[in-house]
């Protein structure tokens, strides 16, 4: 993906918006976390699975964009 | 973080030169023209290291969950004859393993209830209290319902780990764990 055309000022929206859009992921994710060890202390595993799948998305989710922000936008 | 150029710092406030300093005046350069900082490309490989921890820590419950579901059921272990408790008397015992402390109460003349002792809150142990139908915490007053095991009232959210019993001719058997971790 090539974004020579895209202006400082631009770049900078993006590059803040990026990181709203991650941190607010990884808040959803330490919830996440937090959620299932309860559930897990509780004695329940039937949220275990589908967190961790959630939280793995989240990551890959994080991961695209930072390696976005990283490797293209940010040269 | 490795000062390139020890004649770029301001003084320290003792006078001395760099090389006498303590190693803290180099990781907390307050007053120092060449203080660290964060920039966002780090804050946002941080973020991304963070999120990879969170995923871990999901994956490592979901690998304790596994092996609590695979592991073999529990020896069953007599706890006390039925004659040794009353109506309304309690014995602590430890189930399935050593410091695994448990409490036996008998709130009926055929009812037998066991839970862990360590409230869900800090892990203080709970006292059964059967004259309010309750057991409680006395650490920070947690009350949990003495049939179920679930908390009535303070800091506690998840219910006592609640053992299974089986009453037979010799006694009361503890057999395993219905519910919680011991």
């Amino acid at each position: 993906m090539n974004l020579p055309s895209f202006a400082r000022s631009q770049r900078l929206t993006i590059v803040a918006a990026i990181l709203c859009f991650v941190l607010v992921l990884v808040v959803l994710q330490l919830w996440l976390l937090t959620a299932t060890m309860d559930s897990f202390l509780g004695g329940s595993d039937a949220i275990v699975v589908p967190a961790a799948l959630a939280s793995l998305g989240c990551f890959a989710l994080n991961f695209g964009l930072l390696h976005f922000f990283l490797r293209k936008l940010d040269r | 973080m490795r000062i390139e150029n020890p004649d770029s710092i301001s003084k320290s406030p003792d006078g001395r030169p760099i090389a006498d300093q303590p190693i803290w005046r180099e990781q907390f350069p307050i007053d120092w023209p060449t203080d660290d900082f964060r920039s966002r490309r780090d804050f946002t490989k941080l973020l991304g290291l963070t999120s990879l921890a969170f995923v871990a820590g999901q994956i490592w419950i979901a690998f304790l969950a596994f092996r609590r579901r695979a592991a073999r059921p529990l020896a069953a272990l007599q706890v006390a004859s039925r004659e040794e408790i009353p109506v309304g008397g309690s014995k602590v015992f430890d189930y399935p393993r050593a410091g695994a402390t448990c409490v036996l109460t008998r709130i009926a003349a055929d009812r037998f209830v066991a839970y862990g002792q360590k409230c869900t809150h800090l892990s203080c142990p709970v006292i059964p209290k059967p004259a309010e139908n309750c057991l409680q915490c006395p650490c920070h007053d947690g009350v949990f319902d003495l049939a179920t095991g679930h908390p009535l009232s303070g800091p506690p959210r998840r219910p006592l780990p609640r053992l299974q019993l089986e009453v037979r001719d010799e006694g009361v058997f503890a057999v395993g764990v219905e519910e919680g971790i011991l």
